[in-house]
């Protein structure tokens, strides 16, 4: 199983070159950086963890990237992603957000259905990774 | 071009004489006028009869937008008439093209109903386009005063909250159109949605022309196609969606189909923009209601926009879809099977997804255009489209579309999930290349192939369509170019 959230998903994992060079890319357009972890990749939890608050004045890459190896140390069994910020007028939303570790096991979702009157199906998305507890649950 | 001779309005006692006398006589041209910002301009392209000067014809197109018959009715003069007739206030011959002229008229915002495109075009192309003084006419543009744009909804989500909706940043989304367009029973439908998305998709969509036919019904389809999309979001965790067409032949049952598809959970639904500005309007309000997102396909379209002396062109019902609330509507891909210069295709694209759109005669924009906060429309463009163009689509259209290989990703001889991943690593080869500084649109044909050494989907893309292009000259081009831009 491959969770295909983020904007490079279907390319091999990127290396810690390529990374820099979307960051570069990211603060290039005045995008605020910023990392994020979860042990929870259902596709609508949105809410991430934040390792940090958004980078809005680091300029530096290398200083993200640190950033991003620092939260892999601290996580290194979880989703992280790096996300990129256009506080612009008319977007005030993410401009770019990749993935750039996952767990060694993706554990995958269970599609549950709920069989209704008509032929009608209530369906529900459920990750086999929160069947245990936050904290344990890609640690094997 | 003769001059003809105006005399001061109203002074003249043989205004009000019955009978007929010139429009322009009657106060639609009005050279000195000087457009309020609170006036709707149009630009329109007239082609006068001969013997016809060209202010007269422009006259008359202000005249029959607006208040004017063929005949001087006293009952004019009940009214503040001045204020209620359009005022064609600028006549210019198109350059190299003898016999045809840019007429911009001005039109009282008070003229026209609050949050009506149906009014609105009543007025403006209601009766003028079978004047027998003119032998062709067109709505090049218009200007839609921000005072004007702030009486409709707009797009029921836009770009932005669709993005937030789907989670999905930094890349043209995906899609493509269910093959064959006809035909299919509701089990086969699903099978061919599922394979897409699971493959790597963002969307797929029913034709334009899928409705509630004999061969399959409506409701199967959507129970078939709802099946398909969950499979695909648990297998690749990533929110998908197919539009489901909820176009009916009565607008009863279109709400009938809408609350269906939300019931059974699909994030967005479609409608064709043969259902009439009405019906789409009542669709746009449901879908914010709602939460859905709302595709639009232009089906019919080229039947008034494609020639460049007739018609509408398409940035103006881009302008009026982009009122009335789309989220989603196809506008071209310049490089597909379907009409599209590109310069033209840009125009309608910035019409789209920009706040604020400088007059560009190059891009065939006559006038400056504010939409206020009014969010943005999705560009889809659909149509003849494959990996091996990745890098001119993102070129020319931008990451803010959705791009839509239909035959591209159903026809793939390794089959319809690997047509998928091979469109969905192209888009991402090429983002990232764009976003590491590369000329990528130079380079494009290399990155896809270095890609395809590990992408073995996008090797046998790039394989069977590589060389494959629809190369003919546009119809629709701007005037200011001397030559057609080839695609």
């Amino acid at each position: 199983m491959h969770v295909t959230q983020g904007t490079f998903s279907y390319l091999p994992p990127l290396t810690d070159a390529q990374i820099n060079a979307q960051v570069q890319y990211s603060l290039d357009n005045v995008w605020a950086i910023s990392v994020e972890f979860t042990d929870d990749p259902h596709p609508r939890n949105f809410l991430w963890d934040m390792w940090g608050l958004p980078m809005f004045d680091m300029r530096d890459p290398a200083a993200i990237l640190l950033e991003v190896q620092r939260c892999r140390d601290a996580y290194p069994t979880r989703y992280i992603r790096v996300n990129a910020y256009d506080r612009t007028l008319g977007r005030q939303t993410t401009a770019l957000s990749f993935i750039v570790q996952r767990p060694k096991d993706e554990k995958g979702f269970r599609l549950d259905r709920q069989e209704g009157r008509d032929r009608q199906v209530r369906y529900t998305i459920h990750p086999y990774a929160l069947d245990r507890p936050p904290g344990e649950r890609y640690e094997r | 071009m003769t001059a003809i001779e105006t005399p001061p309005r109203d002074a003249a006692t043989d205004r009000w004489s019955s009978g007929v006398i010139p429009y322009a006589q009657m106060g639609y041209w009005e050279p000195d006028y000087v457009p309020k910002d609170t006036d709707i301009l149009c630009a329109f392209r007239i082609t006068p009869q001969d013997g016809v000067p060209p202010e007269e014809a422009a006259a008359a197109v202000a005249g029959e937008s607006s208040t004017a018959t063929w005949t001087v009715v006293w009952t004019d003069r009940l009214t503040a008439h001045e204020h209620y007739q359009a005022k064609a206030y600028k006549v210019d011959p198109v350059p190299g093209t003898p016999g045809q002229y840019i007429a911009l008229i001005a039109y009282a915002l008070d003229l026209f109903e609050e949050g009506s495109i149906a009014n609105l075009t009543s007025s403006i192309i209601g009766n003028v386009f079978g004047f027998k003084a003119l032998r062709a006419l067109r709505l090049e543009d218009m200007r839609i005063p921000l005072h004007y744009v702030n009486t409709f909804q707009g797009p029921p989500h836009g770009i932005v909250m669709e993005r937030e909706y789907l989670n999905k940043y930094g890349r043209p989304l995906l899609g493509a159109t269910t093959k064959p367009k006809l035909g299919l029973s509701a089990r086969n439908y699903g099978r061919v949605v599922y394979e897409a998305l699971r493959g790597g998709l963002d969307f797929t969509k029913d034709d334009e022309n899928i409705n509630s036919q004999p061969f399959m019904r409506w409701r199967d389809r959507y129970l078939a196609s709802m099946e398909a999309v969950n499979k695909a979001t648990a297998e690749t965790g990533e929110i998908k969606g197919h539009y489901l067409n909820v176009t009916a032949g009565d607008v009863e049952s279109m709400y009938e189909r809408a609350e269906f598809a939300k019931e059974i959970g699909s994030v967005i639904i479609m409608m064709d923009l043969t259902v009439g500005y009405t019906a789409m309007t009542s669709m746009s309000k449901w879908a914010r209601r709602n939460g859905v997102l709302l595709h639009l396909h232009r089906a019919g379209h080229g039947t008034f926009t494609r020639q460049k002396t007739h018609g509408v062109s398409f940035r103006v019902i881009a302008k009026w879809c982009r009122l009335l609330g789309v989220d989603h509507i196809h506008a071209g891909t310049v490089v597909g099977k379907l009409e599209g210069d590109p310069n033209m295709v840009r125009g309608y694209y910035d019409t789209l997804r920009d706040g604020v759109i400088p007059r560009d005669p190059m891009h065939g924009i006559y006038f400056d255009q504010d939409w206020g906060s009014m969010p943005g429309v999705m560009p889809v463009a659909s149509g003849g489209i494959h990996a091996g163009q990745t890098h001119q689509l993102l070129h020319y259209l931008g990451e803010d579309v959705v791009l839509q290989f239909g035959g591209g990703t159903i026809g793939h001889p390794m089959g319809v999930a690997a047509g998928a991943t091979a469109n969905r690593t192209a888009v991402e080869l090429i983002v990232q290349a764009r976003n590491e500084g590369r000329d990528f649109y130079t380079d494009g044909p290399e990155i896809l192939r270095a890609g395809g050494r590990w992408c073995a989907p996008l090797r046998a893309a790039l394989d069977v369509w590589g060389e494959i292009s629809f190369n003919y000259e546009s119809t629709d081009t701007p005037d200011v170019a001397t030559t057609p831009t080839p695609a």
